[in-house]
């Protein structure tokens, strides 16, 4: 099939994708955007997390079939050619990466989590963080670190 | 993966006739469950039907003062519904007691009652499973049973090599809740529509383990009706896991307590969301103090077969559920009191 969809604000469109493939692999083997990490394939390390139509799933999970017209977004997405989005910033400084390869996947959780929490209007609590970060496995930090990159990504996008 | 065709139909009506008229076709929806199984080689179609904006995404209120929801609406946004806080918490729970964001925001109405199970040997193509290849005999007797059965098994247990013999568990925390809410399932099929209670949806494994559900080749769910409760009544969902988050169920609770009336469904125990009647019959109409609970729940669970197995058999799961069923019920009911 011929995919169109929006990645990253951009129209896009792909030639020769088969539809039972998955969005993660149009993602990073058609379109170039790596970011995305492929780990588990099943939709429970959380690597491959990514906007779809403006709510974080799994694109392992997704067929590329059902890609077709829908927005994406990708860690790709995240910072600008000046500066890093603050949830980027927040993890470089609260020493939340390690080997990285959960990063991406938790990069877009976060924006997802602190963005829903603040139009709500209070920055997630501890018990929040830890449950809407469940889908989002790491095996290096032991998540001490990661939760505190959410607060401060939390406490830095509630003063902008 | 296995190669297959991939359809996306104009209508749920041209998606009904397409997987009619093909044998090896399937549905796929929110894709959380199946596209994992092709993956696996767990399923093996060769044709995949997209029906996932074919039908509804809206909930909407019914004369009779329930609500009708549409079977595209996601597990996200069934469990953010106001109307569902407020008139089923215990849908709302349940909801957000499965799986992860992720995943919810994927998962639909009609496809996460037709998720399979996680019995491990299932998913593991490499081991016999009347499941997955009926008559192929069960991996899960004698082995790794944490997550198995007890009720409602195979009567041709413990002969792990009988085609009947299964002790899978159904996986869903949304099935349970619907189960004690006495939903309706709508339903499109290729003789034309139909409405099938939910406790009739999911099949216990009687003589074929492979079929879940009583659903012919070809019918779709469209929708998922919630009759309204009882003035004054109050529900919940409780569930115990192994670990505080993203666990299948070891066991699970959905009740609803009403003046003079206790339902109870129950997961984690059978190979369909397991509504306890014979505990609810035991407890109608008199008090709802902890001892006629755990009464009522040695009645129930009279016919339980727990299971041995290489890691210690699940028979901790008879005191657990009754203990969770106690627990959940005396809370509803001092709600209701104070």
């Amino acid at each position: 099939m011929r995919l169109t969809c929006t990645v990253n604000g951009s129209p896009q469109q792909v030639d020769d994708v088969w539809e039972g493939e998955s969005l993660l692999y149009v993602l990073r083997e058609r379109m170039g955007l790596p970011g995305s990490k492929n780990a588990c394939e099943q939709g429970e390390c959380g690597s491959c997390t990514v906007y779809l139509d403006g709510t974080p799933v799994c694109s392992c999970l997704v067929a590329a079939g059902q890609a077709e017209g829908r927005e994406i977004g990708t860690v790709e997405g995240m910072a600008t050619e000046e500066s890093l989005h603050p949830v980027q910033q927040a993890f470089l400084d609260a020493g939340a990466v390690q080997c990285g390869f959960c990063t991406p996947g938790l990069l877009v959780a976060t924006d997802d989590l602190v963005t829903r929490s603040l139009a709500a209007g209070a920055p997630p609590e501890d018990a929040e963080i830890r449950e809407a970060l469940a889908g989002n496995l790491c095996r290096c930090t032991g998540y001490e670190k990661i939760l505190d990159a959410v607060k401060l990504a939390a406490q830095r996008m509630a003063a902008r | 993966m296995k190669p297959f065709a991939f359809a996306r139909p104009a209508d749920a009506a041209e998606a009904v006739a397409t997987v009619a008229t093909e044998p090896r076709a399937v549905f796929l929806a929110g894709g959380t469950n199946l596209v994992d199984h092709l993956k696996l080689g767990v399923a093996r179609p060769d044709l995949v039907v997209d029906v996932r904006r074919l039908t509804s995404r809206e909930i909407t209120d019914t004369a009779d003062g329930g609500l009708r929801i549409g079977a595209a609406v996601t597990n996200s946004e069934l469990a953010a519904d106001r109307r569902v806080r407020e008139r089923y918490p215990v849908l709302a729970q349940a909801l957000l007691a499965g799986a992860t964001g992720q995943l919810r925001n994927l998962a639909t109405t009609g496809g996460n009652p037709l998720q399979r199970t996680r019995c491990v040997y299932f998913q593991d193509v490499s081991t016999p499973c009347n499941k997955r290849e009926p008559g192929s005999g069960c991996s899960a007797v004698g082995g790794y049973t944490r997550y198995h059965a007890i009720l409602g098994t195979s009567a041709a247990l413990p002969d792990p090599t009988a085609p009947e013999t299964c002790i899978a568990t159904h996986p869903s925390d949304m099935a349970v809740a619907l189960a004690v809410l006495d939903a309706q399932v709508q339903v499109l099929g290729p003789a034309g529509a139909r409405t099938i209670p939910f406790a009739e949806l999911h099949r216990l494994p009687g003589d074929d383990p492979s079929r879940d559900t009583v659903l012919e080749h070809g019918e779709l769910i469209t929708a998922i009706d919630l009759p309204p409760l009882p003035a004054g009544a109050r529900s919940a969902y409780r569930k115990v896991r192994d670990r505080a988050s993203y666990a299948f169920a070891l066991v699970s609770v959905a009740a609803v307590v009403a003046d003079g009336e206790v339902r109870l469904a129950l997961g984690g125990v059978a190979h369909k969301p397991w509504r306890a009647s014979r505990a609810e019959e035991a407890l109608r109409g008199g008090p709802v103090a902890d001892d006629a609970v755990r009464h009522a729940m040695d009645v129930e669970l009279t016919t339980a077969q727990p299971q041995p197995g290489v890691d210690g058999g699940n028979g901790f799961k008879i005191p657990l559920v009754t203990r969770t069923v106690v627990a959940t019920v005396r809370d509803l009911t001092q709600e209701t009191q104070a």
